[in-house]
């Protein structure tokens, strides 16, 4: 008798001690949707994968650390500096460690691209419908997700203790003072007193960035995936694609070595990003103290539209009774960051109980235009934190175009309340005419033209007229 | 952020391929796990292209640890590492879409919610008070016991920093204290130019204290319109100011000078976080940008060889607006 092959033995071993057969079989042949659209949750995902590897080996070298000394490493220009532990450890980390400035670069970038292609997802999510019942859970997991993504990034450059980093936190600490009644006790519990903090402030930071956030992050991408496994993926209606079914490439062979190439792509940008495009070059910085700033400071994109409401908000405390109950940048750095996850939160409630009405299951995807009052409100909700996104670059605006800073910010403290608008009528005015038209925005009317014979049958028209010519079919509405 | 967008489109086509679902194999219903259409077969010349660039890919991954122990420059590091990994990428993308067999399937969604599974489910949490009499004593008792468990689990946390109390309002401000420069020398009158600022400190005191970082400008005696009550905390016109913004703790670092002055707008100090600037002759007013009150202005005075000394406490609280921020 010939002994089994190896692979057969392999298979066998695992399989006779924790039944693993059954759920690989299943697993294999689970059917991944082909649509380009999602792929960007995907890059979400290698982007932090990204960000772990590169991660652990810079954590290798950090030293979060308040502590001063005298820089005396290899870059002149800070030579015979007081820098803090942190500071140097980075400065060490992208001059001295081999591949230390790589694996740095590509850390910032890495982060840079994951909320990016977190954002992307979510609009997909949004704009197709894809959170409504039943991945009402998995769509509040996702938006999570991106309020966590944009903390550990802000943990992240706080961290090295150089000039940004510095005037970063000392906004948080500002921010975190004005939450009324508890704001003051809020701030001392972080910094454990006041800013800059005493030497806690330094290790706590390092532990939520390198331990609480990620793990938290780790664990709730788990949940996002298993609870997408549970309920399969939605799909555009199409050939075998269904409420009841779903349709496309198979897990193995296909799926697994597209993803995988994805990853090892997404990875390849990135690297060649952290390898070629300088960020956040801290030495040029310097190290920060308290009564230190500087000017044309921007955070990283994704802090932008905080920013960008900080400095438009208007300039008003309010005092009750000689108490400033809301101080001022609660307005800019509390509640509009609430109001915006607030409503991303809501959404698939608002918009099942206040528009649709609609509370059956759903696993078929909108087009935008499919849902023309979604998408217009989208489009309107997305416009609105864009403009104040670049309200945050008024500045940068003001050296390139010279438009006044003072005269940039009226225009955008009126910007705010009128680009929504018109974005809603402009979007909702589109999504209806293509519903209505049948047309795709990119390709044109892509239906088929055809016409009545006499003997009742039916036959496509050829003849090469333009197919506008002709009445576009009406839609029936869903 | 352009070539970002290109490298999104460039990834999408190349790991998409140029797929269309085809047309199902035949017309009855889907069943689970079924293959509807199936493409197999790899030509040769993909192969030997699929073979090259791992081979190709290899050697960018050698040469990638060669140059990390060689110590080389981050580009050099960065191009060979991105090289291996999108060699290896586009490997397996072209064996994917070309090589490997190319399926389409379809899979029946699974039917979620089972009534008679929530039926059993209540059933069983149900029993849990079967033959108990005392059933509100006993739960009120053990939400009471939950309930100070999780307090005293969280009552450590106030253990991370002090509360609040007036640490906020102290700094190391009184009549008399002599101001230093960031080289730690006293300053005198002639360090201020009219110009310009100048960061000053408290003389030995703890330079990270919000309360303790000062602005000093100089402006011409007359122009000044200082509110009621600070008519002598300018000597010679030198006015000292929080460093510290009002509104979200960055420095001051901007000091806006009028060009010509019966057009310009009047001097100003300007914090170049969210860019709220305060009027210096009008005692640190807000004119514009974000900040909820005044810059606290410290009284100076002139010691012996016109040096800077304090004359008091500032005008208000320092630092970032909260709610222990008294206002009239």
């Amino acid at each position: 008798m010939t002994a089994p092959p190896r692979d057969e033995r392999a298979l066998r071993f695992i399989d006779e001690r924790i039944s693993a057969g059954k759920p690989v079989r299943k697993a294999l042949r689970y059917v991944f949707p082909d649509h380009w659209s999602f792929m960007l949750g995907e890059v979400a995902l290698y982007s932090f994968v990204v960000l772990v590897a590169t991660g652990v080996f810079l954590a290798l070298f950090f030293e979060p650390s308040l502590g001063t000394r005298i820089y005396d490493g290899p870059y002149v220009p800070l030579q015979g500096r007081e820098v803090t532990g942190a500071y140097d450890s980075a400065l060490r980390l992208s001059f001295e460690v081999p591949a230390g400035l790589l694996m740095r670069q590509t850390h910032h970038w890495a982060a840079d691209v994951f909320v990016v292609a977190i954002v992307l997802h979510l609009m997909r999510i949004f704009f197709t419908g894809a959170f409504r019942k039943p991945r009402e859970l998995n769509y509040l997991v996702g938006v999570t997700l991106l309020a966590l993504a944009v903390l550990e990034g802000f943990l992240g450059y706080s961290l090295l203790d150089d000039l940004l980093s510095g005037m970063g936190l000392a906004i948080g600490y500002g921010v975190a003072l004005s939450i009324p009644l508890i704001g003051g006790d809020v701030a001392h519990l972080i910094w454990a007193g006041e800013f800059p903090g005493a030497d806690v402030i330094q290790p706590r930071l390092f532990i939520g960035h390198v331990f609480l956030l990620p793990a938290a992050i780790a664990g709730l991408i788990g949940a996002h995936l298993a609870l997408i496994a549970r309920t399969r993926h939605t799909q555009f209606r199409g050939e075998g694609a269904t409420e009841g079914t779903v349709v496309g490439s198979p897990m193995w062979p296909g799926y697994a070595l597209r993803s995988i190439a994805l990853f090892l792509l997404v990875a390849a940008i990135l690297v060649a990003l952290g390898g070629l495009v300088q960020i956040n070059p801290i030495w040029q910085w310097g190290p920060y103290e308290p009564w230190q700033g500087t000017n044309g400071a921007q955070p990283d994109w994704y802090l932008g539209w905080l920013i960008g409401a900080l400095r438009i908000a208007p300039p008003v405390d309010l005092v009750v009774g000689g108490y400033t109950v809301v101080p001022e940048p609660f307005w800019g750095g509390v509640l509009f960051p609430t109001i915006v996850f607030g409503v991303l939160y809501l959404w698939p409630w608002i918009e099942e109980r206040l528009i649709t009405r609609d509370t059956s299951r759903h696993e078929l995807l909108d087009r935008p235009r499919d849902n023309p009052g979604r998408t217009a409100v989208g489009a309107a909700f997305f416009a609105w934190v864009v403009t104040i996104f670049a309200a945050g670059a008024a500045d940068r605006a003001f050296l390139s175009v010279g438009i006044p800073y003072i005269t940039q910010v009226w225009i955008f403290r009126g910007a705010i309340f009128v680009v929504p608008v018109v974005v809603f009528v402009v979007a909702r005015r589109i999504a209806r005419g293509l519903a209505a038209a049948e047309a795709h925005p990119l390709r044109g009317w892509t239906g088929e033209v055809v016409e009545r014979r006499e003997d009742g049958g039916y036959t496509a028209v050829t003849d090469g007229r333009d197919p506008s010519l002709h009445e576009p079919p009406a839609r029936p509405r869903a | 952020m352009r070539r970002l967008w290109a490298a999104i489109a460039l990834l999408a086509a190349l790991v998409n391929g140029r797929r269309r679902p085809p047309a199902p194999a035949a017309p009855e219903a889907p069943e689970e796990g079924r293959t509807f259409a199936k493409e197999t077969g790899a030509p040769a010349a993909v192969e030997r292209l699929v073979a090259a660039l791992l081979l190709l890919s290899a050697a960018a991954s050698l040469t990638f640890a060669g140059l990390v122990t060689a110590g080389a420059d981050t580009q050099a590091l960065g191009i060979a590492l991105a090289l291996a990994l999108f060699l290896g990428g586009t490997a397996l993308a072209v064996t994917a879409n070309r090589i490997v067999p190319r399926e389409q399937a379809v899979e029946r969604r699974p039917d979620l919610g089972d009534a008679q599974a929530r039926a059993d489910v209540r059933e069983r949490v149900a029993v849990t008070t079967e033959g108990v009499s005392r059933r509100r004593l006993l739960g009120v008792a053990g939400a009471t016991a939950g309930g100070a468990l999780a307090a005293a689990v969280v009552a450590p946390v106030t253990a991370l920093g002090p509360a609040v109390g007036n640490s906020i309002a102290d700094t190391p401000w009184h009549r008399g204290r002599r101001l230093v420069g960031e080289d730690g020398v006293p300053l005198t009158a002639d360090d201020v130019p009219l110009t310009s600022f100048v960061t000053a400190f408290p003389e030995s005191a703890d330079r990270r204290e919000l309360g303790s970082p000062v602005v000093l400008v100089r402006e011409e005696p007359a122009s000044l319109r200082l509110p009621p009550g600070r008519a002598d905390w300018a000597p010679e016109g030198i006015l000292a100011f929080s460093k510290i913004c009002t509104h979200a703790g960055c420095a001051i670092a901007l000091y806006r000078q009028p060009l010509y002055e019966p057009t310009s707008d009047p001097p100003g100090l300007a914090c170049p976080c969210h860019y709220s600037v305060f009027d210096t002759r009008r005692g640190g007013k807000v004119v514009a940008g974000p900040a909820g009150r005044a810059l606290p202005q410290l009284p100076l005075e002139l010691g012996p060889g016109r040096e800077l000394r304090a004359a008091g406490g500032f005008s208000g609280p320092i630092g970032p607006s909260w709610w222990g921020v008294r206002k009239a």
